[in-house]
């Protein structure tokens, strides 16, 4: 990887742990690297889940008023209130696997091995690494651990700086 | 006739994008590698993976449902 003053770079804060809100980090960190961008990735919070060594993501309707599934050759709506019913949220899950496997989008397993091949630096964010109790043994091999700062330096030098 | 051939059809962005890098390392500088897609993105972003990287777009067409694209890689 070249690093002269031409490489740009980009740097994100991973915020969310389902299986919707997974693909943006990846997906744009995957692709960066490979179009020669350094890229860190600062995973906090719920982005944490992300880092496990056994993903188990999923997604719900509620919260996520826009969501509409293709269903019977049309978009069905999914209102927030349905995920109050029992089994929609694993429904819902099932559906959105079922879709990603159909029309040949990658896995977020994928993604993340191609990332970490690629030398996307992985940070993880040690206050709340604490807060929720993990401890690197329950993640993958190549994160560091990190704080605020960290994260303010690195985001100081980059040309991108996402917030997801 | 380009150097290696990258099969990518059914496959969807960015698998497009990240199965070529990865092929384009197998790939001599000065050589040419053709990639088979069905994403209709896939056009734009090999453009744009081109002129973000330097390698250069030889082509890039469409036959039927299938995309086309020889990339030679300059670096």
């Amino acid at each position: 990887m070249n690093k002269d003053s031409n490489t740009k770079s980009m740097s994100m804060i991973v915020t969310k742990g389902s299986l919707d809100w997974a693909y943006p980090p990846f997906i744009l960190a995957t692709t960066a690297a490979a179009m020669g961008l350094d890229v860190t990735m600062f995973f906090t919070f719920y982005g944490l889940t992300l880092l496990k060594k056994k993903l188990d993501m999923s997604v719900t309707t509620l919260g996520n008023p826009a969501m509409a599934m293709p269903m019977f050759g049309m978009h069905m709506a999914m209102p927030n209130v349905m995920s109050v019913i029992p089994g929609v949220d694993a429904a819902a899950t099932a559906m959105m696997k079922n879709l990603i496997k159909k029309k040949g989008v990658a896995s977020i397993e994928e993604l993340r091995a191609t990332a970490v091949e690629s030398d996307v630096k992985m940070i993880a964010c040690q206050m709340t690494m604490d807060l929720f109790e993990y401890t690197m043994d329950d993640m993958i091999e190549g994160p560091v651990l990190g704080g605020a700062a960290t994260y303010i330096e690195n985001a100081t030098k980059c040309d991108i700086n996402l917030f997801i | 006739m380009a150097d290696q051939s990258l099969d990518v059809k059914g496959l969807n962005c960015p698998l497009p994008i990240l199965r070529a890098k990865k092929a384009l390392k197998d790939v001599a500088v000065g050589g040419t590698l053709e990639v088979l897609a069905t994403d209709p993105g896939a056009v734009k972003d090999f453009e744009a993976f081109c002129r973000t990287t330097g390698n250069e777009l030889l082509s890039s067409k469409e036959e039927g449902k299938v995309f086309s694209f020889v990339i030679k890689r300059t670096a």
